[in-house]
């Protein structure tokens, strides 16, 4: 404080453009400084631009008090991995409400997480929406068949591990390559809001909510049902994660903000279409094939 | 020399407890109670008939089996785990899945080797997330009752393999359907019932939805297994 009063005194009018810049540069380190330390004042400092995050902050400030500071334990102990299993029912809940029910201008990792990402959410909701899609989609087929003289009912089993490959992939490699991205960036510009590894990995886990009952829409086969449900689940998953990674990557290039906004909503079109595609044969591609090669069908869609 | 004192106070109450010369501190510890005919009873297992060792190993499955079959909160189950009754299930539960429909084709069922690692690392992951939710059940405890709580599964797949020898229409499907939904509900309910009072009460329904899906899962490769013909 001494040292910028002096100057404030002495040369009020010769160096006023410097004194704004040295001013400007204070108050980047202060953010700097604030960004290095943990949890709280991390916290206050993030929040501060939001001006229309002020109202979970009033109740975050009370959990934030009580939850205590958080031990830093090596990632090898059975401790390190409870920390993402310090959930309780009603905050699984809310979460998942919270994502299935995005509220414009509220950022899921500020208003549901908490600085506590968990990994029971994003894991069981990977876990049952591969199995969700591979009996949906081995029931619809079945339905499609139904009454077909040649056709004879399989359990299509593979197509869970197939399930499996492409879900747990893109809730894990995209959130790392989206990390790594913003990791980078914000080294290139200073930005107020930067999220942590885990809390992205929940975000994406807790935005797939959304499509298991979709899903399970999908056995009815009617075509305009399952493009409506897709539709809806797109929009709802897709403003989640637009809306939590708008504020990280708001004061970057504008170039930069559409391709990461863009890439965001293509990869989540191209999962959830992708996975109709595969696993949800047609009614109509399949009504003209001749009788001798609907046996075949579930191997080709 | 304040310092001094303070550190030996803590040892101030054993410094007054003396041993006295003339009793001996060398000899066996042994709870004087019945020592020997404990010692007895373990050395005969020695050479006891391997029958008998076999008999009464199957007769503590044979009582954990009924123990799942009327779950009634008792700790038996806990106390002393073993592996063998899971084993013993998941490749009768494996074996009859096989010979389903499309067996050389990709499309088909499960194999043994799906179903083995289904069960297997499906009962090691809930396991994992009971004790990372702060569960006090331990993870072999855990483990065993999980794979004990498969036995109604795996006889309404005995049931299911005898009603698809009578054929596969709709009756027989409606049956399968009917066993297979009860047994699903048994297992759960069995399972949940020893698993879920080791948990915090907030979390029982995070502890319980995993052991809902397993079961589930395998109750689905159930119903869908038909026989090739």
């Amino acid at each position: 404080m001494a040292s910028t009063n002096d100057p404030f005194q002495f040369q009020e009018f010769e160096e006023a453009g410097n004194l704004l810049e040295a001013n400007r540069d204070a108050t980047t380190i202060n953010i700097e400084e604030d960004d290095i330390k943990p949890d709280k004042q991390r916290k206050a400092a993030s929040f501060t631009p939001d001006g229309d995050d002020e109202d979970p902050l009033a109740s975050d400030d009370k959990t934030e008090l009580l939850s205590g500071p958080k031990k830093s334990v090596p990632f090898w102990t059975f401790e390190y991995y409870q920390r993402f299993f310090d959930i309780e029912t009603h905050h699984v809940k809310e979460r998942i409400i919270g994502s299935v029910l995005p509220w414009p201008g509220k950022n899921y990792i500020h208003v549901h997480l908490h600085r506590n990402p968990d990994l029971y959410g994003p894991f069981w909701i990977c876990t049952t929406l591969v199995f969700a899609i591979a009996i949906s989609g081995n029931i619809s087929n079945f339905l499609v068949h139904l009454g077909k003289p040649n056709y004879k009912y399989t359990p299509e089993f593979r197509k869970v591990t197939i399930a499996a490959t492409a879900i747990f992939t893109y809730a894990w490699f995209v959130p790392l390559a989206l990390w790594g991205f913003l990791l980078w960036r914000n080294n290139k510009i200073m930005n107020l809001v930067s999220y942590s590894f885990m809390e992205i990995v929940c975000v994406y886990g807790y935005s797939l909510a959304i499509y298991i009952p979709a899903v399970v829409l999908w056995i009815i086969p009617f075509e305009w049902l399952r493009w409506c449900s897709i539709v809806v689940a797109l929009f709802l998953s897709g403003s989640v994660l637009v809306m939590t990674f708008w504020p990280a990557v708001r004061d970057d290039h504008p170039k930069v903000i559409i391709a990461v906004l863009s890439a965001i909503t293509v990869l989540n079109i191209l999962l959830a279409v992708g996975c109709k595609a595969y696993f949800f044969s047609k009614p109509e591609a399949v009504l003209p094939a001749a009788a001798t090669e609907v046996t075949k069908a579930p191997s080709s869609t | 020399m304040a310092a001094a004192e303070e550190a030996s106070r803590p040892f101030a109450g054993l410094s007054d407890v003396s041993i006295s010369e003339d009793i001996p501190v060398e000899g066996d510890i042994s709870v004087p109670l019945g020592p020997s005919t404990r010692r007895d009873e373990e050395f005969s297992t020695l050479d006891e008939p391997v029958k008998e060792t076999i008999l009464r190993d199957l007769r503590a499955v044979g009582n954990k089996f009924i123990h799942v079959l009327y779950p009634k909160r008792s700790t038996a189950l806990l106390r002393d785990w073993d592996l063998w009754g899971p084993l013993l299930l998941c490749v009768t539960l494996a074996l009859l899945l096989q010979g389903g429909a499309a067996d050389s084709d990709d499309q088909g069922g499960p194999q043994f080797a799906e179903v083995f690692v289904i069960i297997w690392f499906g009962s090691i992951i809930i396991t994992l997330n009971s004790k990372l939710l702060g569960g006090t059940i331990s993870f072999f405890q855990s483990l065993c009752v999980l794979g004990y709580c498969i036995l109604p599964l795996t006889v309404a797949m005995a049931v299911c393999r005898i009603v698809l020898v009578g054929g596969s229409g709709t009756v027989s499907f409606a049956v399968r359907l009917v066993v297979v939904t009860a047994s699903f509900g048994w297992s759960t309910f069995a399972s949940t019932a020893f698993l879920a009072d080791n948990q915090p009460p907030d979390r029982k329904a995070l502890v319980v939805y995993p052991v809902f899906l397993f079961y589930f899962v395998i109750g689905w490769m159930i119903l869908t297994f038909s026989p090739s013909q």
